[in-house]
């Protein structure tokens, strides 16, 4: 299934080497965030609010700061004085770095303490004494938009809560669609909050050299060359000028999307670096990273699908209220505030489509990240899956049967869809085809309704997804102005060994194994002798960061397009040594060789030393490329999913028994890799479907703010994964890979949602809202008469 | 606040640290004692990042005071690989693509190794139980199995035939 070209050796696409990163991590030898420690270095930490809403009256930081070894209490009104009290939001929102005179939220940063060591900072946060006025708290995004709400954000001269409107899609003749369907299904989808909770929290070392007049900053972040050009935007009327601030991404303990945003700490850190002029260190704890950072999903959807009794699907409603808590503060591409949602007609050949999202202010914190998934795909497929098998229920159509009717077809691609998306490349039968194979679909059937005369439990699950990742394209997509493409850069020294830098940043995903079997694969030179390096906006070239499962189709691509120019170069130098025309050559992986005289050989490592001691006259010396990757369209990975659900009626335990994934990324670069981000993927996406959610009582009190409440699966919850894969090339990527680090959260879902109502939908449940916890379940139960 | 000299074995070395008596092991092991791959992931004993062994029983460094390890042998991490290299466990995470971002890996092996004195040859569902006081959000746990299994492979299997040298 999975091709080679390469030896192991050279161990280019298709090979599974061990990882070239792993002997450090294995070692204790990482370099993450808190391993970084500069001589003189300070601790900052952050008194938060205990209130969702409330107007500060005063803060006395006397008793702190007569506390020996702290140098010093930063509020909002200092921040103030130099501009730096508020800064941008990625969605051209605004957020406060420290409030001057009330909080919106509760964990919201009130001031910061700076001190010889941490843990004078945690006594003297317990020192700094807030009197606060509470003021009416709003938690409910419907509540939130009736007449007369409590005004989350009175500085936006609105009498509404309302932040966007947000629609695509033709209303018109979507209606029309429902109304000449045989049936409409009509549900309420509610995706709670959730938190990416990587189980390294965020920080960094700020650290202001005032005699340069440099900033160098170790952060934990995704995008350290965007994050570099914020902090120029927003602090250069301070004198931070881009050439002289330098941020540095060590190694990270898991992104998943919420090390994308700016938080107020890191802005902090730096602001009380430049004041001090010493190092300082922020690092969160557990408690503020779920209670204070950016959350993912809080769609509460209402769709409506229309089918024809043979199963046709027609046309598809959605209407969308998005909960941001105070700010907008997404991280979504600048023109699309609900993401890439409007790839909600999922892997179907539907004919009408027209999609609402509001988005909403409330006292929670901001937000509305990723959790592993590009840019609300996980919501679009959440809803057109739910519904597609809702459908399916409701004029008695195996879930299985109405999606083979309905899928795009193969030959179909490039397919245009109704909301506008052109998807480059499928093969959805065969995927759904091959998972069914794999767990014994029918035979599963037949045990059901066994099971079921017994009065026994058992549903079926199915999830055909189709994501949309690898963003640019550069016209459609920038982040903050800024273009989504992103950069490789390549170097071959005259021993014909490599360095590879690159715009993008890893968190886990293996870059510096799988971008050195990209160049293996195009130059020949053994993986083992490319190194690869990211995260470092000093030495790397510019790049837009890791997320949304675009470092493959971007950077990977950038890869491959820089060591094909190395190759040309390589060509001309090749034809110059052996003494033959550049025609006459023939690549192999490694070498060039003269047509119809395969003795005249030059190997790879043979040119790279001639580009340095022996290169033809007139050409530049050296053999090094960059390249600035804008892809040509997005790509859509996609797979079928199949889960087999028992649900205990006493208890309403849900017991995933089997769950199948049959993944397509197009052309993989190292199956071992591919695998390990599906069993990652899926088990993120168990998470949120039984186990996690962060929700808030009536007075905006966070219920999810620890590990205690807040349930990440452990190896027990999580079932023995299944994988296996279909390879559809992308037509348009340079070596037909398509990305698929987030796939399987974005599948997984769905299919276990729909197993859990597969099992009940006999006894009246049409629909159940994540997470389907024990307590949930039971009540559904108790609901429809099921007694244990 | 009082500091007070404790004395440790610390991967086999005597190393001594003079500590605060509310020092949390764990920032004792980080920052007195410069050993920074025991890491720190949620400070309320769920996540296993910081697990270390204590006399060679698994503990969440991050819920013991410095001051409680007083004369006792602690192993981090950095102890695990022998002098041939790295360690059964660490040689499994490698082959089997055990670990992704590698922030629970340390806390992770330390489990694992701590098993694998304990049982020779687990089932599944033993190797899952034993690591689910430690969390990880990568790798699903399906290539951590396999990497546990495959150091208990190494480790307890049968020693092979050995080979016909020829001229029997």
């Amino acid at each position: 299934m999975v091709t080679t070209r390469t030896t192991p050796e050279i161990g280019g696409m298709g090979h599974s080497p061990r990882r070239k990163e792993d002997p450090r991590f294995l070692q204790g030898k990482g370099n993450y965030i808190e391993d970084v420690k500069l001589p003189g270095m300070l601790w900052m930490d952050i008194v938060r609010s205990p209130y969702a809403h409330a107007k500060i009256v005063s803060i006395d930081a006397s008793k702190a700061l007569a506390i020996p070894g702290v140098l010093a209490v930063i509020t909002g009104k200092d921040l103030e004085k130099y501009g730096l009290h508020w800064m941008p939001t990625l969605m051209s929102d605004t957020q406060m770095v420290l409030p001057t005179d009330t909080v919106k939220y509760q964990a919201q940063e009130v001031c910061a303490v700076i001190a010889t060591e941490r843990y004078i900072a945690a006594d003297a946060i317990q020192a700094v004494e807030v009197e606060y006025e509470e003021l009416p708290v709003v938690v409910d995004p419907f509540k939130s938009m009736q007449p007369g709400a409590t005004l989350v954000r009175p500085d936006k001269g609105k009498d509404t809560n309302h932040i966007w409107h947000w629609e695509v899609g033709d209303a018109a003749a979507t209606d029309a669609m429902l109304q000449a369907s045989d049936v409409v299904v009509k549900e309420h989808i509610y995706l709670p909050r959730i938190h990416v909770a990587s189980i390294e929290t965020c920080g960094c070392v700020a650290s202001f050299d005032k005699i340069e007049g440099k900033l160098t900053v170790w952060m934990t972040t995704q995008a350290p060359h965007a994050i570099r050009t914020v902090l120029a935007l927003v602090a250069g009327h301070v004198g931070l000028s881009e050439e002289k601030i330098r941020v540095i991404s060590p190694d990270i303990g898991g992104g998943f999307g919420g090390k994308v945003p700016v938080y107020p700490g890191y802005v902090i850190a730096i602001a009380a670096s430049v004041l001090i002029g010493k190092p300082v260190k922020w690092i969160e704890d557990r408690m503020e990273n779920l209670q204070a950072d950016s959350f993912a999903r809080d769609y509460h959807t209402t769709a409506e699908l229309g089918v024809n009794r043979d199963g046709t699907l027609t046309g598809l409603r959605i209407k969308t209220l998005a909960d941001h808590g105070y700010a907008d503060a997404a991280a979504n591409p600048s023109k699309f505030p609900a993401g890439l949602y409007h790839i909600c007609t999922g892997s179907y050949d539907l004919k009408g489509a027209h999609v609402e999202v509001d988005g909403v202010y409330t006292n929670k914190p901001p937000g509305g990240v990723a959790y592993r998934c590009s840019f609300r795909v996980t919501e679009a497929v959440h809803a057109i899956e739910r519904m597609v098998d809702i459908a399916a229920h409701e004029i008695g159509m195996d879930p299985a049967a109405i999606r083979m009717k309905n899928f795009i077809e193969a030959d179909a691609f490039p397919y245009k869809s109704v909301l506008g998306w052109e998807y480059d490349s499928g093969n959805y039968h065969l995927a759904l085809r091959k998972a069914m194979d794999i767990i014994g679909y029918e035979d599963l059937r037949r045990e059901q309704l066994e099971k079921r005369a017994r009065g026994e439990l058992m549903g079926i699950g199915i999830c055909s997804f189709t994501e949309i990742v690898g963003a640019g394209p550069s016209k459609d997509f920038d982040i903050l102005g800024i273009k989504m493409f992103d950069s490789a850069e390549i170097r071959i020294h005259p021993t014909g060994k490599a360095i590879a830098r690159f715009g993008t940043k890893s968190q886990g995903q293996g870059h510096e194994t799988t971008y050195a079997q990209i160049v293996a694969e195009e130059l020949g030179i053994p993986m083992a002798h490319v190194q690869v390096e990211e995260g470092d906006t000093d030495t790397a070239p510019y790049g837009l960061g890791t997320y949304a499962s675009r470092s493959t189709p971007t950077s990977g691509a950038a890869a491959a397009m820089a060591a094909r120019k190395i190759r040309d170069k390589a060509r001309k130098i090749a034809a110059y040594l052996l003494e033959a025309d550049e025609e006459d050559l023939e690549w192999e992986p490694g070498r060039f060789s003269v047509r119809g005289n395969p003795e005249a050989v030059k190997t790879i490592q043979e040119i790279a030393f001639a580009a340095y001691t022996n290169h033809p006259q007139g050409m530049e010396a050296g053999l090094e490329a960059t390249h600035y990757y804008d892809p040509p369209n997005l790509t859509y990975p996609f797979g079928s999913y199949i889960c087999v659900v028992d649900i205990d009626k006493g208890t309403g335990q849900v017991h995933v028994r089997r769950f199948v994934a049959v993944d397509d990324c197009g052309n993989i670069i190292n199956p071992k890799i591919v695998d390990g981000q599906v069993h990652g993927g899926l088990t993120m996406g168990i998470a949120p479907a039984l186990y996690e959610e962060i929700s808030y009582d009536e007075a905006g009190n966070c219920l999810g703010g620890s590990f205690i409440d807040y349930l990440v699966p452990t190896a027990v919850e999580t079932p023995h994964w299944e994988t296996d894969k279909t390879i559809t090339p992308s037509p348009h990527h340079p070596f037909g890979a398509k990305g698929v680090g987030e796939s399987a959260t974005v599948g997984a879902p769905p299919a276990i949602v729909n197993a859990v109502v597969d099992a009940l939908w006999h006894v009246g449940v049409r629909h159940v809202d994540i997470p389907m916890t024990p307590a949930r379940i039971w009540k559904v139960l108790r609901d429809h008469g099921v007694e244990g | 606040m009082t500091s007070r000299e404790i004395h440790l074995t610390v991967n086999g070395e005597a190393r001594t640290a003079t500590v605060e008596p509310r020092l949390l092991l764990v920032h004792c092991i980080r920052e007195n004692l410069g050993l920074t791959g025991t890491h720190v992931g949620c400070e309320t004993s769920h996540c296993g990042a910081c697990t270390i062994h204590v006399d060679d029983t698994p503990v969440k460094s991050c819920t013991m005071f410095a001051v409680q390890a007083d004369g006792k042998s602690i192993t981090t991490v950095e102890g695990l690989a022998g002098p041939g290299g790295l360690s059964p466990v660490q040689e499994g995470f490698w082959e089997e693509h055990g670990l992704q971002c590698g922030f629970c890996t340390p806390g992770m092996m330390m489990t694992a190794t701590a098993l694998m004195r304990e049982v020779a040859t687990p089932s599944e569902a033993e190797i899952r139980e034993a690591i689910s006081g430690n969390l990880c959000r990568c790798t699903g746990y399906v290539n951590i199995v396999k990497a546990i299994q495959y150091a208990h492979a190494k480790v307890h299997a049968p020693a092979p035939a050995l080979a016909h040298q020829g001229g029997e």
